[in-house]
């Protein structure tokens, strides 16, 4: 059986209505400036500018444990117009350094999906690095919310 | 369109019905007003072009006419604020150009509603809008007219939830749909939506909705028409947080969402396909859908529901319209489109409210609804009670239905605080009347009922309140999901819509006791529709019965739990 982030929290905490996430229970989260420090790190110490790599992702995660996120890059994969990787941060986990896609020419695309686990609602960020050395950012807020009461 | 002299015809009217309340009995203000308002006027309508659009929406099982009192708060934030659905009484009226007091007004609008419902009765009665139905399709013909179901049709009532839907199912099918979109329908369950969907006879669209293992669509996201020559796209969309206003385990392998980017593919594959025309059949809410107008292109029609605001005419936001058809089967919204070159090029639009005592039912759908009714028929008008007050529930933060439920909680499961959910969905019962079942289930129709006791410690509490708060009051909609506040019983709070999480909900204390909530402190607390599996406890329809049986008169203070600041 398929046990989900909401029934793992009802069976810890006794059937509880809601699904109450462990707010008091976290481990020391990465900060904002953590992650930046990472995006730093792959951009040569300058921002990335926005555009030509999107990030997809739910904007209220169904399930925080496993949250299915997808990125593509706007690229010919030629010489001259390559991505090199994709790297994704989650601003507010204890680890923010999720996952980096390696590219080649031969991957015909710059595009990945994967799933991750979101401890609470952060910011999920994209970085795209192009072979040129230039970079690339997307962000999209995902909210992780503790139980419904919508009609 | 409703034209200005149709709104003054209206008008009139309604001059005439009040001006003669103050001299008159209820009944003769009602005859009067019933005289000068026809089934005629109701379906007067500035034909257009060759396609109309028929949506009726969030019906949430009302076979019979009801009384529906539309909500007195319903704070807009952000580029929402004061802008349709967010005007509620006056500042509704004034906006429209209705005259108080018409049956618009009445039809809309809180504004003197008790007085306005016994001056024009209950709103309506899926007989009722068979005939109007009917007769749009015999007068603009049935190849120019696509009906289309919006959603929340199968669940809230007595006899949906004894049929498992079905009731809903087998009269819905004579109005024959061309299309429907759902939210409610899930908590039937996986198995049971796809054993209906097979039945029904039209499609079930859903553009958002994915299987969890390789987020490949479940349902058909289009479905192309011809309609008076015009090729015609209706895409659909699912209420977007499903698996997380109501129970995921339900239906745990599928995937919602808003999916824009899903849905800006399916357009484009439509008019790729030949459509001259795209129509958004939709269930994510007004805002939600307002916003997408915005990001999504080649869309020409949104008919949007879930919030359940009614607006008198489309608005048009960007190249598309948008309508929003009510709920409860209140209304029955229509859009006439012209086409030439594969682009619309004209339009009206316009909200037809079903009165009940105006419209004559249509005799096939009558039948029907008496006949599936039939065995639970001498149950639905079993009296259990009666009432001293107006019990509704629409509002941002309360409504006196919740009231009464949040006070049974509390007495019944011996609790210290109670929670009810900000459901949108529930009829009106005027005061002095009798409390039967039916209207007992017109609030509690669920399949996830069960009324749970637990220990919550006032940290939990904020959190909850402020989870379900952002949902409301999000300044971006798409993080909104629709539905109201969480209600509570026997603890007050302030808050302010317009701040962040975590910034809105203050001032929590205990009503006997004037106490503030401890944050660290446990509180007993009962509450129900939990989306969690397993939940113990009895079913709220149970323990309401009891404690409406037991107290025999409803008839409770005024609500005073929730200050609200900064708006």
């Amino acid at each position: 059986m398929n046990i989900t982030r909401r029934q793992a929290l009802v069976l810890s905490a006794g059937a509880a209505a809601f699904a109450v996430a462990g707010l008091n229970s976290t481990p020391s989260f990465a900060s904002a400036e953590d992650t930046e420090k990472a995006i730093m790190a792959i951009s040569g110490g300058k921002m990335p500018e926005t555009g030509k790599v999107t990030l997809t992702a739910p904007e209220i995660a169904e399930n925080g444990n496993t949250v299915p996120i997808s990125v593509s890059v706007d690229s010919a994969m030629t010489e001259g117009d390559l991505v090199e990787s994709v790297s994704i941060f989650a601003e507010g986990n204890p680890n923010p350094d999720v996952v980096t896609f390696n590219f080649t020419a031969l991957s015909g695309a710059a595009s990945a999906t994967t799933r991750m686990r979101l401890a609470k609602t952060q910011n999920v960020i994209a970085v795209a690095k192009m072979a040129d050395g230039s970079t690339y950012m997307d962000k999209k807020e995902v909210k992780v919310t503790i139980g419904g009461c919508g009609g | 369109m409703f034209s200005r002299r149709e709104f003054l015809q209206f008008g009139a009217v309604a001059g005439l019905a009040t001006s003669m309340s103050s001299g008159f009995t209820g009944n003769m203000t009602r005859a009067l007003a019933q005289q000068k308002l026809t089934q005629d006027d109701l379906l007067k309508f500035d034909s257009k072009g060759q396609i109309t659009l028929l949506h009726f929406t969030d019906v949430h099982a009302q076979l019979k006419p009801i009384y529906f009192r539309p909500p007195d708060t319903n704070i807009g934030v952000g580029a929402f604020e004061g802008i349709p659905p967010h005007l509620v009484g006056k500042e509704f009226l004034s906006h429209f150009g209705l005259q108080e007091g018409s049956p618009l007004a009445y039809a809309h609008t809180m504004d003197d509603y008790l007085n306005l419902a016994k001056t024009y009765g209950k709103l309506g009665g899926l007989d009722r809008t068979s005939t109007l139905v009917k007769s749009i399709r015999a007068d603009r013909g049935d190849d120019k007219v696509l009906f289309l179901d919006g959603g929340d049709t199968w669940q809230g009532s007595y006899t949906s939830l004894k049929t498992n839907g079905q009731d809903m199912v087998d009269c819905m099918k004579l109005l024959k749909p061309d299309a429907m979109v759902g939210h409610w329908e899930f908590t039937f369950g996986a198995e049971r939506v796809q054993e209906i969907i097979d039945d029904m006879g039209y499609a079930f669209l859903a553009s958002n909705i994915v299987d969890t293992s390789w987020e490949e669509p479940v349902f058909e996201s289009t479905a192309m028409f011809e309609r008076g020559g015009v090729k015609v796209a209706v895409i659909g969309q699912a209420m977007p947080y499903t698996p997380i206003a109501n129970p995921q385990w339900m239906f745990p392998e599928w995937s919602f969402g808003i999916r824009p980017e899903k849905l800006q593919e399916n357009v484009d594959k439509a008019r790729a396909d030949g459509a001259e025309v795209v129509v958004l059949l939709s269930h994510d809410g007004f805002d939600v859908d307002q916003k997408l107008a915005t990001v999504v292109s080649g869309i020409d029609v949104i008919l949007t529901g879930h919030t359940h605001d009614s607006i008198p005419k489309v608005l048009e936001i960007d190249n598309t319209l948008v309508l929003s058809s009510g709920s409860h089967g209140k209304y029955l919204g229509r859009v006439d489109l012209e086409v030439s070159g594969g682009k619309v090029t004209g339009f009206s639009s316009g909200m037809i409210p079903v009165f009940s005592d105006v419209i004559s039912p249509d005799p096939e759908m009558a039948a029907k609804i008496d006949e599936v009714r039939a065995p639970y028929e001498a149950e639905c008008n079993r009296v259990i009670g009666r009432t001293e007050q107006m019990l509704y529930r629409r509002g941002n933060f309360n409504g006196t239905w919740d009231d009464v439920i949040c006070q049974g909680l509390i007495e019944e499961r011996d609790a210290e605080i109670s929670l009810s959910p900000g459901f949108r969905w529930g009829t009106t019962v005027l005061p002095g009347q009798d409390i039967t079942i039916d209207d007992l289930y017109n609030q509690t129709s669920m399949n996830y009922p069960n009324a749970y006791r637990l220990e919550f410690t006032g940290q939990q509490l904020k959190d909850i309140l402020e989870d379900v708060c952002d949902n409301l009051f999000n300044k971006d909609p798409f993080y909104q999901q629709g539905g109201d506040m969480v209600r509570v019983g026997g603890m007050s709070y302030t808050c302010a819509p317009k701040e962040e999480i975590g910034n809105r909900i203050s001032e929590m204390k205990m009503i006997s006791t004037g106490e503030a909530i401890d944050a660290s402190k446990s509180y007993v607390v009962a509450g129900w529709a939990s989306v969690n599996e397993d939940v113990e406890g009895p079913p709220i329809y149970d323990l309401m019965e009891k404690y409406i049986t037991e107290k025999k008169v409803i008839d409770l203070p005024q609500n005073e739990t929730v200050r609200v600041i900064g708006y």
